[in-house]
């Protein structure tokens, strides 16, 4: 074949789109093992939701050391060695080694099977293709190769509880030299040990997330439907794009050293390892030569844009819910994109911010300093823009919409609790403390959870076309707020007195936590009641997950746009057919058209055209539109 | 139901969907290798006196490797353009020499390069002992000149007993207060027969040049390993577009197959580029 017939071959590649369509999937191809996005934002959903509830069962049994340690855990105490192993629980009183498992475990299961693949992957996978108007994901298979890469992952996390030694017990962030020896040693397998897996499971985690991200990017530049331009895109659009490029560009370094890790580890290289290093009193036969603060550097590099992939898609679908439930425009719409872009730049250069203590120097830790404090401007300019929103509206307290405004304080709290750990000389003091404990938790707990919460139930409707039960909905809220304040309000005063965040004993036998005493209680006295709100708020998820689970098919009918919303998504049918729209969507108009003049119906969605009349009223300056 | 812009371009943008895709990917490549360089940048900043070794690769191979890759990617170029001619047969040629080079260069790496290394054998000798190992080491001549003290002695292990090495010396410790070893050699010198006899009480580490011998063979092994496993995945995905397999979406919609051909050859340009950077970094540096 020459040059000259390849006018002839090349064809439309749209000609045998038909005889793609129509054809029946059995239920593995269907449910299990689908490239369809909507399938696949579930899957990510409920295993996101049930890694979340995993990773908090896993602090509520930490919660009981630390209000009562030493003592024997009743009733599930009795049972819980038989499930993680004798070392893990002997006479149902927590050993310290379990104790490290668990809070290192929490750490990285909340974050990374947790809520990275329920904020970007499921809502993500879920929402954006509609709210954009697609047919599906660029990729599909990619796009299942990414969810199956992540459950194995997680089931690799999983499984790390049950090897001898136990998972992973060097904290979340498995600084070296202590994780690269953790789990090494007699009685440990070389590579099935729980630090070995922690860093397995992650290279399948990360695998995941550069699969997702890469997909998303793509999708959100290529299938906007017609009309759709960049300043028409819904803002939740906006921050999972932003949040893709974070994981695109943050997580690979991780990656390099996690390898690296895995490399001392199984290879006995010396990449974190220094020279001289001496465990248990034996020195170590080590080529050395490795640094230690190379590790902190690589892992806060991906560590601190992870904040904000937390929080990023959470703002998301704020925005979302606030605009719909107050029946307003969301105010400032550009400033927030062009806010969450300035994050998404500034992110990368705030990692060192976590590494006062290490002693890098005053000029890199004035530099780290100067853009910690900067990236909180476009933070505080979406916070405000979101509170602006509300003023004037008409609002609605649905269910979303209540976790929604009390995201807002929430998360004013985290945010602004962070200001004095962003000050070198103040964090010295509160380093590794309560205090950062209850800042950081403050952002993603009562903040990025409970905009998970909010979309949950925001778009439950889209996915399974019936609503979930609102009185259940608020019995889950309230316990719910409530009882997030009463846990992470006292650590603030904790950690001011000093209490150090990884204590196995609660405090009890520091003076630190014993002398002083806040609104009557000493620091130790405080870890009951904050115990106790914790396993409230245990009880309080009752409700969500079986209002969740019953709703599915029991949950009152609605038609495709119950919350009288405005984006594409609620164009689509409920749930929405492979293919996701009847006929191809088209955009008209942005995306928060609420309450506009001369319209019948407090809401015009984006594929309704721009009739004359409005054209005409709109190029007219406002003072001369008649209401 | 049919993805849009697979092979056609959307009017806006310009691109069709994997292009992007790929840019992207490669974009994440780029953090996961300089996370790997920004390492080795931050080892060899902190290598104590004499402990990043120079001159241990074998540079001509290393240039010939350097050489292959390069060639593979000119070819896969051609491949692609006698796609977008409409040139199969060419195209199944240039993709096969493409092919071999990618082989050629992992058998160079795996069956020749670090065998060699496996097989040599290197021993740190304690501080205080030094002085009795002069004669391999040229430590007084090395102060004078102002450079890095010489602290490990290689080449071949010839034979152990319980209290000694006996090593086959490499010629920088045969010789070491000739000039022409001041400086890292450029071409690979064949081990010498003269055998040094080393105490184990004096030794501080022995080991053959595998990753635990060093943070520089850490590195070297890390990266080389890694950009191999690259090398490897570019192959098959090459192989599988060789196969017959491609020929029939070629007959079916030959510009979706230029455009997996071009996707992949940025991909292969990609890895090529990474080994430009560890040529001299490892090789030369």
């Amino acid at each position: 074949m020459d040059a000259s017939t390849s006018v002839e071959t090349h064809h439309d590649p749209h000609a045998h789109a038909p005889e793609h369509e129509h054809h029946e999937l059995g239920f593995w191809r269907k449910y299990i093992f689908s490239t369809d996005h909507k399938v696949i934002g579930i899957q990510y959903g409920l295993c996101g939701l049930a890694f979340l509830f995993f990773g908090f069962c896993l602090m509520m049994l930490m919660r009981w050391q630390l209000a009562y340690p030493g003592q024997a855990l009743p009733v599930i105490g009795k049972w819980l060695p038989h499930i993680f192993g004798a070392g893990s629980m002997p006479d149902g009183k927590m050993t310290p080694d379990f104790y490290n498992s668990l809070g290192a475990m929490h750490g990285t299961i909340m974050i990374f099977a947790g809520v990275v693949p329920l904020a970007f992957a499921a809502f993500g996978n879920f929402v954006v293709p509609l709210q954009i108007g697609a047919p599906d994901m660029t990729f599909p298979k990619v796009n299942a190769a990414s969810f199956w890469a992540f459950a194995v992952g997680g089931l690799i996390m999983l499984i790390s509880f049950f090897v001898p030694g136990g998972a992973a017990k060097s904290g979340w962030t498995s600084y070296t030299p202590l994780a690269a020896v953790a789990d090494t040693g007699p009685g440990h397998n070389p590579v099935f040990n729980g630090q070995t897996l922690w860093l397995i499971g992650f290279i399948f985690l990360i695998t995941s997330s550069l699969l997702g991200a890469i997909n998303f990017i793509t999708t959100i530049i290529q299938l906007r439907a017609k009309g759709l331009t960049w300043m028409r895109l819904p803002f939740f659009v906006w921050a999972q794009f932003v949040t893709a490029f974070l994981l695109v560009l943050a997580f690979p370094p991780l990656e390099a050293a996690i390898i690296m890790q895995l490399m001392d580890r199984v290879a006995h290289t010396s990449f974190f390892l220094p020279t001289g290093l001496v465990v248990n009193g034996v020195p170590m036969s080590i080529s050395g030569g490795g640094s230690p603060l190379l590790w902190q550097h690589l892992f806060w590099f991906l560590g601190h844009p992870e904040v904000y992939v937390l929080i990023l898609p959470a703002f998301g679908i704020v925005a979302e819910v606030l605009a719909n439930n107050s029946r307003k425009p969301l105010w400032g719409y550009k400033s927030l994109v062009f806010s969450v872009l300035v994050i998404g730049f500034l992110s990368f250069i705030v990692w060192a911010h976590h590494m006062w203590l290490t002693g890098m120097g005053s000029t890199v830790s004035a530099f780290f300093q100067t853009t910690t404090l900067l990236i909180s401007i476009p933070s505080v300019i979406i916070l405000s823009a979101f509170f602006i929103s509300l003023w004037g509206g008409s609002i609605r307290f649905t269910v979303p919409m209540l976790f929604t405004t009390a995201f807002l304080p929430m998360f004013g709290i985290g945010g602004l609790t962070g200001i004095p750990l962003a000050f070198n000389s103040a964090d010295l003091y509160l380093h590794d403390t309560y205090y950062v404990i209850a800042h950081f938790h403050y952002i993603v707990a009562p903040g990025t959870i409970f905009g998970l919460f909010a979309g949950v139930y925001y778009w439950f409707p889209k996915a399974t076309g019936r609503k979930m039960n609102d009185f259940w909905g608020k019995v889950h809220f309230w316990p719910t707020l409530i009882c997030m304040n009463v846990i992470f309000l006292p650590m603030f005063l904790q950690g001011m007195a000093g209490m150090h965040r990884r204590w196995y004993d609660g405090g009890q036998g520091w003076n630190v936590a014993n002398e002083h005493t806040i609104w009557g209680l000493t620091g130790f006295q405080w870890n009951t009641p904050i115990s106790w709100a914790a396993w409230i708020m245990g009880l309080a998820q009752i409700p969500f997950i079986i209002n969740f689970f019953w709703s599915i098919r029991h949950g009152e009918k609605v038609n495709d746009n119950p919350w009288e919303a405005t984006t594409l998504e609620w164009t689509a049918p409920s749930p929405p057919p492979h293919g996701n729209f009847l006929t191809p969507p088209v955009a008209y108009r942005g995306p928060y058209e609420y309450s506009l003049p001369g319209r019948e119906r407090d809401f015009t969605m984006q594929n309704e055209p721009v009739e004359p009349a409005e054209r005409a009223r709109r190029k007219a300056p406002a003072e001369l539109v008649p209401a | 139901m049919e993805i849009p812009y697979t092979v056609s371009t959307r009017p806006d943008t310009g691109l069709w969907n994997a292009k992007i895709g790929i840019w992207l990917f490669l974009a994440s490549e780029v953090m996961l290798f300089g996370g790997l360089f920004s390492a080795y940048i931050f080892l060899r900043i902190d290598a104590a006196p004499g402990m990043w070794p120079h001159g241990l690769l074998n540079v001509p191979v290393g240039a010939g490797n350097t050489a292959i890759l390069i060639i593979s990617s000119v070819t896969v170029v051609l491949a692609w353009a006698s796609l977008k001619m409409r040139r199969y047969r060419a195209y199944w040629w240039y993709m096969l020499v493409t092919i071999s080079c990618g082989v050629i260069f992992l058998t160079v790496k795996l069956a020749y390069e670090w065998p060699q290394k496996f097989e040599h054998f290197g021993v740190y000798i304690k501080p205080g002992a030094l002085g009795k190992y002069e004669k391999y080491l040229g430590n007084e001549r090395r102060a004078e000149k102002g450079m890095e003290p010489r602290i490990e002695i290689t080449g071949h292990l010839h034979s152990q007993t319980a209290k000694e090495y006996e090593v086959a010396l490499d010629p920088v410790n045969a010789d070491p207060d000739n000039p022409a070893m001041d400086r890292p050699h450029f071409l690979p010198l064949a081990v010498t027969d003269k055998i040094a006899t080393i105490e184990k009480a004096d030794v501080e580490r022995a080991t053959m040049f595998l990753p635990t011998h060093s943070a520089y063979f850490a590195s070297y092994f890390t990266i080389t390993g890694l950009h191999g496993l690259h090398v490897l995945g570019g192959v098959l995905v090459f192989i599988y577009m060789w196969l017959p397999v491609s020929k029939k979406l070629y007959q079916r919609n030959p510009e979706h197959l230029a455009n997996r051909v071009e996707v992949s050859g940025l991909f292969w340009h990609f890895v090529d580029l990474i080994w430009i950077f560890v040529f001299p970094l490892f090789y030369l540096l």
